[in-house]
């Protein structure tokens, strides 16, 4: 793994898939890496893009969106729209200026605990090879010069 | 409604050179319905502005407050007080919004963060189509509720040009000829001889080329 530093990153996971993956993970002791913090939701397709650039805004590191797998969202297309949505925002984030790399969708199932913690510590290690977040919350948008 | 789409996260940039202290306005109508200009495309807006800000190490402070309508004095009125606090106001109102702020607010730069596009409705999710071209007087009644100004690609008024073929319009086979569309629905509600009917020609004299328009209601007015 490459160096080491305290690492941000916000894992959005659906209660139906994702969610129940990663308690899987635990509950099969599996560790994977504890840079990431996971909100637990009802769907994928519920993740608003305002949410994800928001956790940006904060100097989050890295985001991933993981919801079910193709033809399994609980909801019909949830996932979908989540992936669809996931890939117009990382080219945001490259108009913006931020690697696009920071921002991923991930598709599994409740039953792959194990992939689950694979991924997490992929992602992890992609995130540390990009280095931290160049939006620091220290710097602050001043306002008017004074 | 009104459609239209965001411009591009540089040229909003590139318009907001040497702004400090930003108030973003999303409107709650007709561009909020239409995905391009509602509370959650302003908040997405100002996180990208303040995160592309961090990164520059440009100082602009950017605050959103949206209003139910900005082509209406009554809810942009209730601005005033953020205004105030700002040097520039970003609209993600369409082109009416932006000039009525321009004109309530004269001492700001008002910036248009969308591209109007048109008056037209959705079709499925995520597609929009034109169906108005706003021209003053009707004729929707005549052609079978289907309007050849806005969709004949040549705005023919008499019938079709006569490259219409296997129903698609000559200038871009991807849409339906509007004659086509007309005929098929006049010949199908029984009506098709009333295209055959002499019509005068159109009065034009309510269409946009004369000048800003003004619809007046004297039983609406404050005496
Ligand atoms: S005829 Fe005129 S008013 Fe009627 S739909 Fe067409 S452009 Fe609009
Ligand atoms: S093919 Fe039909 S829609 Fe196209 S220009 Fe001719 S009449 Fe109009």
């Amino acid at each position: 793994m490459a160096k080491q530093y305290p690492l941000k990153i916000i894992a959005f996971t659906c209660y139906n898939c994702a969610y129940a993956a990663a308690d899987l993970a635990g509950s099969m002791r599996l560790s994977y890496h504890p840079a990431v913090s996971i909100v637990g939701i009802p769907c994928t397709g519920a993740v608003e893009p305002a949410v994800i650039l928001n956790a940006f805004e904060q100097g989050i590191d890295g985001v991933f969106v993981a919801g079910c797998l193709d033809g399994e969202c609980h909801y019909k297309t949830g996932n979908l729209h989540a992936r669809e949505r996931v890939r117009q925002l990382r080219g945001d984030l490259e108009r913006i200026g931020l690697e696009p790399e920071r921002l991923e969708m991930f598709q599994l199932s409740a039953a792959m605990g194990s992939r689950f913690a694979e991924l997490v510590n992929e992602f992890v290690e992609r995130i540390y090879t990009l280095g931290p977040s160049p939006v620091r919350p220290g710097l602050d948008c001043g306002g008017r010069k004074k | 409604m009104i459609v239209a789409e965001q411009k591009s996260f540089k040229e909003i940039v590139e318009y907001l050179r040497g702004k400090y202290d930003l108030l973003i306005v999303p409107c709650m109508s007709c561009t909020a319905v239409c995905f391009a200009g509602g509370v959650q495309q302003g908040e997405e807006l100002a996180s990208a502005l303040r995160i592309h800000c961090k990164m520059h190490g440009d100082g602009l402070n950017c605050t959103v407050r949206p209003v139910t309508r900005q082509c209406d004095p009554e809810f942009i009125e209730e601005l005033t007080g953020e205004v105030a606090q700002a040097d520039s106001i970003l609209s993600l109102a369409c082109g009416v919004g932006v000039q009525f702020l321009a004109e309530r607010y004269p001492d700001k730069a008002v910036i248009p963060a969308l591209n109007t596009s048109f008056a037209g409705g959705k079709t499925a999710p995520g597609i929009w189509e034109e169906r108005c071209s706003l021209c003053g007087n009707c004729v929707l009644h005549v052609t079978g509720g289907i309007c050849p100004i806005t969709r004949c690609a040549k705005g023919l008024l008499n019938g079709p040009c006569g490259g219409s073929e296997q129903g698609r319009c000559e200038i871009d086979p991807n849409l339906p000829c509007a004659w086509q569309l007309i005929i098929n629905r006049m010949n199908g509600l029984g009506r098709l001889e009333e295209l055959l009917a002499f019509q005068c020609p159109k009065d034009w004299s309510t269409g946009n080329a004369g000048g800003l328009r003004r619809l007046v209601r004297e039983d609406l007015r404050l005496k």
